[in-house]
């Protein structure tokens, strides 16, 4: 299976800080549903940024696809869901223009959207069940319909690789059993590599291939029923 | 005499009618990104611009853009690279602005009543090559906006999204800047420099309240503004008043009501 993530030796400190990631390898081959946890300040979202090229690795080599990740040319490739509360604008804001403007890094920056795009963003509304709210403001619907959008936002950029950042912050317990179970579902359905970072497992254990702790470094990689029993909680991972 | 009748009213209708769709479709996305009083430090930076068109003696219209745009690019940039700090860095360029402003107007001998009408607007003094520097401002302005429409709202919806999956967030956001600076050089002559910054918000503020999407929110922002700017000048010519205040406060009254209504709405 050729890769879609490639860490090597990836190590990191903030300026001025402690070193946040410690001699880091991961690989993630393509098709492949995992998910990124660890007690807060673990470093995971760290991990995510250098994985997206967000940020440099002071040593070591981060790999998308086999480029480099800060210099990652088909960026479009990737869909990012990221944290619930830094999404949203003040102004009402339809399901239908929200999952749009997830077509528009895939369409490229001055094309303008033609019947095709607007099929394939009427598609990723319908795959997440939402397609009878699409004109309505995304600010009224409840908090588990709202990551039903913003996952279609996600897939209506056609991508190979998902990734999402803690993305059932604040959502009821009902709501991130459904997101789960949608995961999975497209997961099986679209074959995209999904990144799943949270700070806990909850309902997604069941639903991916393969977990992966992070502590500073990797202390755990491999599938959820291998998990020793306390960790099955990320916050009580340690060492 | 009726209003259309006098040639400066024409032309104060028809450049308004410019000033008051193009500040709300720019600042709407001002608003959506937490920048509403970037205008106010914009419209500082063009003070100096106006006061330098006097001491040099070159186009105030034309001195007042180029440091309107150099004043927000370089905000934008110093937000970008210093984040917070970044913050105090615009009170720097900011105030220097209005201060350099009035060193220049006074040294020039301007402070008249020239002047005022640069600060709060007048329907006396749009001129014939005003409104042709205008409209074609506007124009641009606008079409470019029209163009970067769908990037733009990418952008304010997730900012952190949209640089991950490829779009040139820091390119849109230099463009938005310069699309601010150059609102407030071409409004200054109908609103005045110091309420600019009113109509590239309220009419937003006001329209959030009632429109059901981003594209009708934008919509209905700029037919705010644009009635805003018509009535204001209108009361402007019969009570002989500064149009800038006129227009401002019809802008503030139906944010007022705006916001009141959706208060009882949403109870």
């Amino acid at each position: 299976m050729p890769l879609a993530v490639e860490l090597e030796h990836v190590s990191f400190a903030y300026p001025g800080g402690p070193p946040v990631l410690r001699d880091v390898n991961l690989e993630i081959a393509t098709g492949e549903f995992v998910t990124v946890a660890g007690p807060n300040g673990g470093g995971k979202t760290t991990l995510l940024r250098i994985l997206l090229g967000l940020e440099r690795p002071q040593t070591g080599t981060a790999l998308l696809f086999g480029q480099p990740a800060q210099a990652f040319a088909n960026r479009y490739r990737i869909g990012y869901l990221a944290q619930r509360t830094v999404l949203g604008i003040d102004a009402p804001a339809t399901v239908r223009e929200v999952v749009s403007a997830g077509r528009v890094a895939r369409r490229g920056l001055l094309r303008p959207f033609g019947h095709d795009d607007r099929k394939v963003v009427a598609a990723a509304i319908d795959r997440v069940g939402l397609a009878d709210l699409a004109g309505r403001p995304i600010q009224r619907l409840s908090g588990g319909q709202q990551q039903r959008a913003y996952i279609a936002k996600a897939l209506a950029g056609e991508p190979d690789l998902i990734v999402l950042d803690e993305p059932t912050a604040g959502v009821d317990a009902d709501a991130q059993e459904a997101f789960a179970a949608l995961l999975g579902q497209l997961h099986r359905e679209l074959g995209a590599t999904i990144v799943y970072v949270s700070h806990e497992f909850g309902a997604i254990e069941r639903f991916v291939e393969r977990v992966i702790l992070v502590r500073g470094t990797i202390v755990y990689d491999g599938p959820p029923t291998g998990l020793p029993a306390p960790w099955h909680d990320p916050s009580h991972v340690h060492l | 005499m009726s209003i259309f009748e006098a040639d400066f009213m024409r032309l104060a209708f028809a450049t308004g009618a410019v000033v008051g769709i193009l500040a709300p479709a720019v600042g709407f996305f001002l608003v959506q990104r937490r920048m509403s009083l970037i205008g106010d430090g914009i419209g500082h930076a063009a003070f100096a611009g106006v006061a330098a068109g006097y001491l040099f003696d070159v186009s105030p219209v034309g001195a007042a853009l180029v440091a309107a745009v150099t004043a927000a690019v370089g905000v934008e940039w110093l937000r970008g690279r210093y984040g917070t700090a970044g913050d105090q860095a615009l009170a720097l360029i900011f105030y220097t602005g209005i201060a350099a402003g009035v060193v220049m107007v006074s040294a020039a001998g301007a402070l008249n009543a020239n002047l005022f009408a640069f600060l709060f607007g007048s329907i006396l003094t749009v001129t014939r090559s005003d409104l042709a520097l205008i409209a074609t401002l506007g124009a641009v302005a606008l079409a470019l906006l029209a163009l970067l429409y769908r990037p733009l709202v990418a952008v304010s919806l997730d900012a952190e999204g949209a640089r991950v999956t490829g779009l040139p967030v820091t390119f849109l956001n230099v463009v938005l800047a310069a699309l601010a600076g150059v609102t407030v050089a071409v409004s200054m002559r109908i609103v005045g420099i110091l309420l600019i910054a009113a109509l590239m918000v309220l009419p937003v503020i006001s329209a959030g309240r009632w429109a059901g999407s981003i594209r009708s929110t934008v919509g209905l922002s700029m037919a705010t503004g644009l009635a805003s700017v018509l009535a204001g000048l209108t009361i402007s010519y019969y009570g002989d008043l500064a149009p800038g205040g006129a227009i401002v406060l019809l802008a503030a009254a139906v944010t007022v009501v705006s916001v009141a209504a959706g208060a009882v709405r949403h109870r």
